[in-house]
């Protein structure tokens, strides 16, 4: 009997050892690389970083307490309210993105002619939110002009400048509306955000078994139903995986209010104390966010353990 | 040819009768269905391209097309000068090999660690295993511009815990070189990374424990568990990560700039395009000139073009992964 229970804790040990040595790489590069900076920025956010290029020590920081914290929540015109608009986009955003990608995944999914190409062109987006061409799109003047020309072209055909009209005279619901409209006219945005969620959702719905579907249908289930009851639980741990990454997408992203005054305040203005601690404050905020919607969506995670 | 046409109708037709009306909704159905599906597709697909369409009309065209109001998308003397000027501007041959060998060994090696981190977050219990996830999701939140300036210093006086310095007096200065990156890369620190972690590890905990379990029990050991049994069903989860790996590495400007200054990048060439074409004009005339906006966005677009090209083409052989893991998968419930 001691015998079979010191069996179970050797076990327990081995495996215990051999999940260090598999995540022993990210140990060690988190240690080496993310430790230091992560403790540096963070000092600095409760500093006056002075920079004086002529001097042997070119940076100097001299404690400050929370003056950095009150003068960006407090002081600076913009912070706050740049902060409460940034984040309302984000909650009516993130949720159009999420529906947007599941369905378009759910559709790339079906067998159709010319499903390569479909997916090929609903790949572009990831390559278009990404990296340097982000930044060379939100100043190209001449897409710009050339975007006003279709429009003004197109302007007495549109189908949903009449439907708003239509519905603001019905004067149903308007304040939801809005919401609505807007995301409407700004469906190419939800497009080019959602490539990485669709790609995601989509590799998660290859890896469902086609005989669970064949064994539903047998017993008699629509498409409806095993859309709720095979489809959702098996993907359900994407939804986890998608919902982070819209809101870290987000808020991230270099065109985002906030992340840009930051830069401006670090780069133009060389505050790097207000800078960290504005950065500080917004990391706080949206880790918050994080984790409170996750904990919410991971109650309703399926695993199979 | 008619004839068997005809028969195969008359055949619908019989079948239909005795299924009682139920084949005739049925394929009305699907055909209506299929006809929605089109429509949508074609609208958002339309959405997506139209941009690049857009490019591609405007790279075609000379200045004269670009300043002529009544020319919109079809260029009236379409030209291949932009797509040559863009080339030369770009050292294209050059710095798409670059771009190639760098993107493809980032994301190999970026893959590999988060694959083997994020089966080891997945599979095994181990004390403070939520400590080191919470510091995975803090590296997915933090973006890397708040920590740039301690990586730089970090990187411009390296050393491990102060040995180099006691043994030669003097630190190492990696900045300018790849190998810092690549280190990053292996410890998991790349561009990314922490989501790929998440992404693997949300994908292995949904394998069914018995899999495992039964490879134990017929001996198999824990790192050939990993390879045989788990790896061959997360292709599909794989490849969109490492798709993922190779564009974000090949469109990244941030940490190209950062580290691999010295190197020939596409994107580190594409986010100076602009600048270089008034270079390389006066190079040509000898006059300083100013070049016309039109035109140099114009060349941008081409440029844009030739740079998410070998993406596609890339995408296009990818794409294969995902559809073939559906056969090689070996779970059958």
């Amino acid at each position: 009997m001691k015998k079979q229970k010191n069996n179970l804790a050797g076990l327990q040990k081995r495996k215990a050892i051999s999940g260090y040595l598999f995540i022993s790489p990210f140990i060690i590069g988190f240690l080496v690389f993310m430790i230091k900076p992560l403790g540096q920025s963070l000092y600095m956010s409760f500093c006056n970083v002075l920079i004086n290029v002529n001097e042997p020590n070119p940076i100097q920081m001299v404690w400050s307490g929370l003056d950095q914290y009150k003068y960006a929540l407090g002081v600076d015109p913009n912070y706050n309210r740049r902060l409460v608009e940034e984040f309302t986009r984000m909650l009516t955003n993130s949720l159009a993105i999420m529906v947007f990608s599941f369905f378009v995944a759910l559709i790339l999914n079906q067998e159709f002619k010319g499903r390569a190409f479909v997916r090929a062109v609903f790949f572009l987006p990831v390559i278009l939110s990404s990296g340097v061409i982000l930044g060379l799109e939100a100043n190209n003047s001449l897409m710009d002009q050339l975007q006003v020309n279709i429009q003004e072209a197109a302007s007495g055909i549109s189908i949903t400048a009449t439907l708003e009209s239509v519905l603001r005279t019905a004067g149903v619901g308007v304040r939801a509306f809005e919401e609505v409209f807007k995301l409407i006219d700004g469906i190419y945005d939800v497009a080019i955000a959602s490539g990485i969620q669709i790609i995601i959702f989509l590799s998660g719905l290859q890896t469902i078994s086609s005989s669970m579907y064949e064994a539903a249908d047998i017993e008699g289930c629509t498409a409806w139903e095993s859309l709720w009851k095979i489809t959702f639980p098996m993907i359900s741990s994407l939804f986890l995986v998608n919902w982070i990454y819209t809101i870290i997408d987000f808020c991230m992203r270099s065109d985002n209010a906030v992340i840009d005054q930051i830069q401006t305040e670090m780069v133009t203005k060389i505050s790097y104390g207000s800078a960290s601690a504005m950065s500080w404050i917004y990391f706080a905020i949206v880790m918050l966010y994080v984790a409170i919607t996750s904990l919410i969506i991971s109650k309703g995670v399926y695993y199979y353990d | 040819m008619t004839n068997a046409n005809a028969k195969k109708n008359s055949d619908f037709w019989e079948r239909n009768r005795k299924s009682g009306g139920y084949l005739l909704k049925k394929t009305a159905l699907n055909y209506a269905v299929s006809i929605a599906r089109f429509i949508l597709l074609f609208g958002m697909c339309f959405l997506i391209l139209q941009p690049i369409f857009n490019k591609i009309s405007v790279s075609f065209m000379t200045l004269s097309d670009l300043n002529n109001p009544t020319v919109v998308s079809i260029p009236e003397n379409p030209t291949t000068e932009n797509y040559q000027l863009a080339v030369k501007l770009m050292n294209l041959s050059k710095s798409v090999v670059n771009s190639f060998v760098i993107s493809l060994t980032i994301a190999l090696v970026q893959i590999t660690v988060t694959t083997l981190v994020g089966y080891g977050f997945a599979r095994f219990e181990f004390p403070f295993k939520k400590f080191w996830f919470a510091c995975v999701l803090l590296v997915i939140l933090i973006p890397p511009q708040t920590i740039s300036t301690s990586l730089f210093l970090h990187f411009r006086f390296f050393d491990i815990l102060g040995l180099h310095k006691l043994i030669t007096g003097d630190t190492i200065n990696l900045r300018g070189s790849a190998l810092p990156y690549y280190l990053m890369s292996m410890g998991c620190m790349g561009l990314k990374n922490g989501l790929y972690i998440y992404m693997i590890r949300q994908f292995f905990r949904n394998i069914p424990k018995e899999l495992e379990e039964a490879a134990y029990v017929d001996g198999c050991g824990t790192l050939m568990t990993f390879v045989r049994i788990m790896l061959p069903d997360a292709k599909p989860i794989l490849t969109s990560c490492f798709l993922f790996a190779f564009v974000w590495q090949w469109t990244d400007g941030y940490y190209s700039k950062l580290f691999l200054g010295n190197i020939e990048l596409m994107s580190v060439k594409l986010s100076r395009l602009v600048d270089t074409i008034g270079v390389e004009l006066m190079r040509e005339t000898g006059i300083k000139t100013t070049v016309p906006l039109a035109y140099s966005n114009a060349i941008l677009a081409t440029g844009t073009l030739l740079f998410i090209l070998p993406l596609i083409i890339l995408y296009l052989f990818a794409q294969r992964g995902f559809v073939e893991s559906l056969s090689s998968s070996g779970i059958k419930m």
